[in-house]
């Protein structure tokens, strides 16, 4: 089962010494993980700055500067895993290191027939 | 004559496992079939197979075993003939392929229950649906009768049970014990959704009595359920806990619904069996040296329901008691509690300057309990007018009937 790990925090939080030790932790988590046959990706995400938001109404492309939402913890990066369960997911969540200054989200992961593979 | 009782005795023997194995059976169907509503129908269909071919063919030598092997070939039919037009999941296949026939004969089914109590406790489920879902799938009860219970509506409730048994199933919720690393937290977790049924059937804030109790006795059979299959000291602890506050339900309110206090309650009217039970669990909690809040707070019921009579309360061992549980829950509320339990001991003085300190901070301003203890003390200090200023205070915030009713009383004494 899949589940995409969806980690939130201030994302001010951090400074430059703590984002580079939040890196080395997470991909050393992602390597072991990955021996365990659970890890199918990772990424940070830049901050929100950089966000663009699009949407098409009518036709007609609205693209503006921003994150979806203006939220007090933002979107900062995933972790997609496989895992057997919920408590499994729960372990790996538990381990990335934004668990314990922001919030992970887990959410299980639909698949759908016809999606070219990973 | 006795070959015409056969049929007859086998119906009898269908009904008495339905009442008193159905939800073993239940557990063990939701291990071999994976899916809540699933397990639900193949029970139906086991027990009324065996009301069919009971009475004509005899009881199976294991009955169990045989309803529980009836219900997954009944459940795999099913799925089959379904499967004949969409296509059956992965994981649904796999484990119907799985040969399971050993795993059915008693060995483990226990753990089954264990499994299920732990799943509907799941801490990724809401409270509000780990205690409905407890109350239906580990209790038995219909989704009526929780609704009853809850003062909820009864499409309300029973949409929180959908919505719950989705998200096992979607998420992935594992039907399972948890490993030794999760088992403390998530023990945590099974016993607060034990105390909050207890508590909602103890607490007489609304709803028919009767009703109420049935949700006492619920949680006090998943509490001996629970230490049958795992005697952690904690598990022990709220056992007790609940047995000791249920031995003082008949003493605790007068016929006319009024509360009846500790002090002033009929101790004739206590339940012994429960009170040497729950002493007998609480030195068991406290002896494996693991023991947590519920065990101390069962320890300290325990004091008060060994005292022959009011007077006679050992009130140097509950402070000490409370100073324990101050250390491992430093909540407001066990601070007040031990405040009074001080004013016991050492006099009313101590005990005021105790509670004043903890409402100067602001802790428990709106709590009615604070105000009607701070009220007791200046009341036995003859500082009446004090005593009345929070007896009002108490009363404003005080919600519950019986509460109100008792606070009434209070300020009336004071105004002769």
């Amino acid at each position: 089962m899949k589940y995409m790990l969806l980690i939130y925090g201030d994302e001010t939080a951090l400074n430059e010494s703590e984002r580079e030790a939040c890196y080395v932790e997470s991909t050393q988590l992602a390597q072991e993980i990955k021996s365990k046959g659970q890890y199918l990706a990772a990424n940070p995400l830049y901050p929100t700055a950089s966000a663009t938001s699009v949407r098409m109404r009518e036709g007609k492309r609205l693209v503006t500067d921003g994150p979806f939402a203006e939220t007090r913890e933002q979107l900062g990066g995933y972790f997609l895993i496989d895992a057997r369960d919920l408590d499994e997911a729960i372990g790996v969540a538990t381990r990335i290191p934004m668990a314990r200054k922001g919030t992970v989200e887990i959410r299980p992961v639909i698949e759908i027939a016809g999606l070219p593979a990973g | 004559m006795q070959h015409e009782n056969v049929p007859q005795r086998a119906r009898e023997t269908v009904d008495a496992i339905y009442r008193s194995h159905s939800r073993h059976i239940f557990a063990t169907l939701i291990r071999l079939l994976g899916d809540f509503d699933v397990a639900e129908e193949a029970l139906h269909d086991a027990f009324r197979a065996a009301l069919e071919q009971w009475p004509r063919d005899g009881v199976p030598a294991k009955p169990q075993a045989w309803l529980v092997s009836t219900g997954r070939f009944k459940a795999i039919d099913g799925i089959r003939r379904r499967a004949r037009f969409e296509p059956l999941p992965d994981d649904l296949a796999e484990r119907l392929a799985a040969d399971s026939g050993d795993e059915l004969d008693g060995e483990g089914v226990e753990d089954d229950r264990l499994r299920l109590i732990f799943t509907c406790c799941h801490p990724a489920l809401s409270p509000d649906a780990q205690v409905a879902l407890t109350l239906r799938e580990v209790c038995g009860l219909t989704t009526e009768e929780i609704a009853r219970a809850f003062l909820t509506a009864a499409p309300t409730l029973a949409q929180r049970i959908v919505r719950a048994k989705a998200k096992i199933r979607d998420a992935r919720i594992p039907y399972q014990v948890p490993s030794p690393a999760e088992l403390p937290d998530r023990v945590d977790s099974v016993l607060r959704v034990i105390y909050l049924v207890y508590n909602e059937g103890y607490s007489a804030s609304s709803g028919g009595a009767l009703m109420r109790s049935d949700l006492s006795g619920e949680a006090i059979r998943v509490g001996r359920l629970l230490i049958e299959l795992l005697p952690e000291a904690e598990a022990l602890g709220l056992l007790a806990l609940m047995l000791l506050q249920e031995s003082r339900r008949a003493a605790r309110s007068a016929p006319n619904g009024d509360l009846i206090l500790l002090d002033d309650q009929d101790r004739s009217l206590w339940n012994m069996d429960y009170i040497t039970e729950g002493s007998a669990l609480v030195e068991r909690a406290l002896s494996s040296r693991r023991f947590g809040p519920y065990a101390l707070q069962a320890a300290i019921a325990a004091v008060h329901a060994n005292a022959p009579y009011a007077a006679a309360t050992d009130w140097a061992e509950i402070t000490s008691l409370y100073d324990i549980l101050l250390r491992t829950d430093s909540s407001p509320v066990i601070e007040l509690n031990r405040a009074v339990a001080v004013a016991m001991r050492d006099g009313p003085l101590p005990g005021l300057a105790l509670i004043d300190a903890i409402l100067t901070r602001g802790d428990l301003a709106d709590y009615h309990l604070a105000h009607s203890a701070r009220a007791d003390l200046c009341r036995r200090l003859g500082r009446t007018k004090e005593a009345r200023a929070s007896y009002e205070r108490a009363y404003s915030l005080a919600r519950q009937e019986p509460e109100r009713r008792f606070l009434e009383r209070r300020l009336c004494e004071l105004r002769d």
